[in-house]
């Protein structure tokens, strides 16, 4: 139990907060489909780290959130600029221009790899979430001491909080949200501002993905906010249930994976764990393969079937 | 520096660093005829899906390879994992978009995030055996030529020329189902078997340059040069080819930057490469470019203000708008005062006039008035010929001067 406390309550607590983060927005994103604007998006928190690193010289988490946070506004910006002035096709845009800052931030951090700094590609990759041990967290009476709490790892509460400017956000808005997201011709003639809440739903995209960057790594953030949100959507023809499925896709996934990167190998006899974000990822991948062979709404309605 | 580069440029840095650069060259140029037909085919992301999925057959094979012979870093083995995963995640994506009532975003981003996400599993448990060469596998993420063997670059070399033959014997059926797969099915193709034909060219493509640019920027190599090339020209089979010769240009820079100091990454000096020359194309490219639709932009609005100062003129009205006052003075039509020139009457009654013969042509064919663009603006006389015209100025009721 103790052991738990130390090593593990934290690390699946992120996970869990996170997961829930990606997959609440992921509904969204998946019914627009723009799901991969979450994929661009995770992707040039890379550029945006090193640049800030090489700017501030430190790897402190605020310099390495706002780095992140400019990487994914310059990302969006550019992706508009080159679909509407170049009348080059969407996601063409997005694979151009994440693609290069990508490139330009692997280029950066290799020029610059030589001094030794604690930061490569597989880190922002595969993420750190073993890392998170709470040393104080040695017995149940840890969780109401002020002392140990105050040693609790920082991105919990970081998570945390994106987590609640989230569901914020998802909770005020989810009239003109929803309305947008269906139906954008309509709800411009309604004045819902179906732009506004475009811009909006990025940021708070690009806020999840870098609350959990940290922690976690990219990969677990795509496929958070596509997996949970498109298994759901396969399950329910209701909004509102959709997001219920999702909400618990999203812990199942984390909290199963957790523990199949953790035990999984001790069960087979190996003295090893393995990467508990890679894990939570694939055992969400496979909650979305099982909604499509046995999700109950899985198919296309009308007549649009496709041939 | 610069004179290693030079020598890297002339292909006078030792036999392997050419070989290398030719067979980059060559795999650009496929990925860039590839891409361009993907792209036409509104499908630029799926080759982002293609080269996550092939990080778990990577790993695997890395892992049986390692396992049966001490060492992982065995090419042909490696290329062909990735291949068989790529083909299992590309398979998904297409039963996914099919069967289900997910968009193609979604199951092109379930199946990259998934499938690397258990590739990176596999890799955490390579990472705990004894297996030599390991380092060799987080190559593949970014890509590394530096260390690359012969027999590797000439492989990469010889998939990269089959491939481009390829293409170039299917390009006419590539083309059909880009533009319209109805038609071509009318026709007796069968659009199914092409589109499987058209991805798995893909698919080879990245598999292949998973090697030099790594899987996460190949995808690059499928888009950037082609959206650059479309710039460039409407003509689709000009387009593919222009795309081909962009591509080779970006692995031609990218592998001899990255050989002017040690340690410098391919592929990311290629993909910004490519990006170089797309914002080249995004800025200046006569046809679509941004300064060129600026300028366009500029000239027309100069036409309709001159138009509508002249019109104005002739009607004896004032101008109050700045920029008409001073394209009018500029073309010295008005004084500095405002007051019309002589030479500036004229020109006024001849905008009147050839405002008169457009509403007149307007009325009388208005299907054909449609399919000009801006009709009233450009002179007459450069539209219409000069019978035609004639035949208009007689219909033309009299004007109140002409009484």
């Amino acid at each position: 139990m103790n052991e738990f406390m130390m090593f593990s309550l934290v690390p699946l607590t992120v996970a869990i907060i996170i997961s829930m983060t990606c997959a609440l927005l992921g509904n969204f994103l998946v019914l627009r489909r723009q799901s991969l604007i979450g994929d661009a998006i995770s992707h040039v928190a890379l550029p945006g780290i090193v640049v800030s690193f090489l700017i501030t010289g430190t790897l402190a988490s605020l310099a390495m959130m706002l780095g992140a946070g400019v990487a994914a506004l310059v990302t969006v910006v550019l992706i508009e600029l080159i679909r509407r002035l170049g009348r080059v096709e969407g996601s063409a845009a997005m694979g151009v221009v994440f693609t290069s800052l990508f490139a330009l931030g692997v280029l950066l951090l290799e020029w610059h790899g030589a001094g030794g700094v604690h930061l490569d590609v597989e880190h922002a990759l595969y993420g750190n979430l073993e890392s998170l041990i709470w040393f104080e967290g040695s017995s149940l009476g840890a969780l109401f001491d002020p002392v140990a709490l105050a040693d609790l790892p920082p991105q919990l509460g970081r998570a945390a909080w994106g987590g609640l400017v989230v569901v914020a956000f998802v909770v005020v808005m989810r009239r003109p949200l929803v309305l947008a997201s269906f139906d954008p011709d309509f709800a411009a003639s309604m004045r819902a501002r179906p732009a506004l809440v475009d811009l909006l739903l990025v940021t708070l995209v690009a806020v999840a993905a870098i609350a959990a960057f940290e922690a976690v790594g990219s990969i677990i953030v795509i496929a958070m906010f596509v997996c949970p949100a498109a298994a759901a959507r396969l399950m329910t023809n209701r909004l509102g249930a959709q997001i219920a499925w999702s909400q618990g896709f999203a812990v199942a996934a984390a909290v199963v994976g957790y523990l199949l990167a953790g035990e999984a190998p001790r069960w087979l006899g190996f003295e090893v764990s393995l990467s508990a974000a890679g894990m939570i990822a694939t055992v969400a991948g496979l909650i979305l393969l099982a909604a499509c062979l046995f999700g109950p709404c899985r198919a296309r309605t009308g007549s649009a079937q496709h041939r | 520096m610069m004179e290693t580069w030079w020598r890297a440029l002339t292909f006078t840095l030792g036999y392997n660093t050419s070989l290398v650069t030719v067979g980059a060259m060559l795999l650009a140029a496929a990925a860039g005829m590839v891409g361009s037909f993907v792209l036409l085919r509104k499908r630029a992301l799926v080759s982002d899906a293609i080269s996550h999925s092939t990080l778990p057959g990577l790993a695997l094979a890395f892992l049986v390879m390692g396992v049966w012979q001490g060492d992982g870093r065995v090419l042909p083995a490696l290329l062909a994992g990735a291949a068989a995963s790529a083909a299992l995640g590309l398979w998904l994506v297409q039963r996914i978009g099919e069967r289900t009532r997910l968009g193609e975003d979604a199951a092109i981003g379930a199946v990259l995030s998934t499938f690397f996400a258990f590739g990176v599993v596999l890799i955490t448990v390579i990472q705990t055996l004894s297996v030599r060469g390991q380092s060799g596998l987080t190559g593949y993420l970014v890509g590394a030529t530096a260390g690359m063997l012969y027999s590797e670059a000439l492989l990469i070399a010889a998939c990269a020329v089959g491939l481009l033959l390829a293409l170039l014997v299917w390009r006419r059926d590539l083309l059909l189902l880009c533009f319209d797969a109805d038609f071509a099915r009318t026709q007796g193709f069968d659009t199914g078997r092409l589109d499987l034909l058209l991805l798995l060219l893909l698919m080879a493509v990245v598999v292949i340059g998973l090697k030099v640019t790594g899987l996460i920027l190949v995808v690059a190599l499928t888009i950037i040069p082609p959206v650059a090339a479309r710039f460039w020209t409407d003509q689709p089979m000009r387009m593919v080819a222009l795309a081909a010769l962009l591509g080779a240009l970006s692995g031609y820079l990218g592998v001899s930057l990255s050989s002017v100091r040690e340690g410098l990454p391919t592929g990311p000096l290629i993909v910004l490469a490519a990006f170089t020359l797309f914002l080249v194309s995004f800025l200046f490219s006569p046809r679509r470019g941004v300064l060129a639709s600026l300028l366009a932009y500029r000239r027309l609005r100069q036409r309709v203000h001159l138009r509508q100062g002249l019109l104005a003129l002739g009607r004896d009205e004032p101008i109050f708008d700045g920029l008409t006052l001073k394209l009018l003075q500029r073309r010295g039509h008005v004084r500095r005062d405002g007051v019309a020139t002589p030479a500036g009457l004229a020109a006024a009654r001849d905008a009147e006039h050839e405002e008169r013969l457009w509403a007149l042509y307007r009325r009388r064919y208005p299907d054909d008035a449609l399919h000009r663009e801006h009709a009233g603006l450009t002179p007459i006389g450069q539209v219409l010929s000069a019978d035609a015209i004639m035949a208009l100025e007689a219909e033309l009721p009299p004007t109140e001067t002409a009484r």
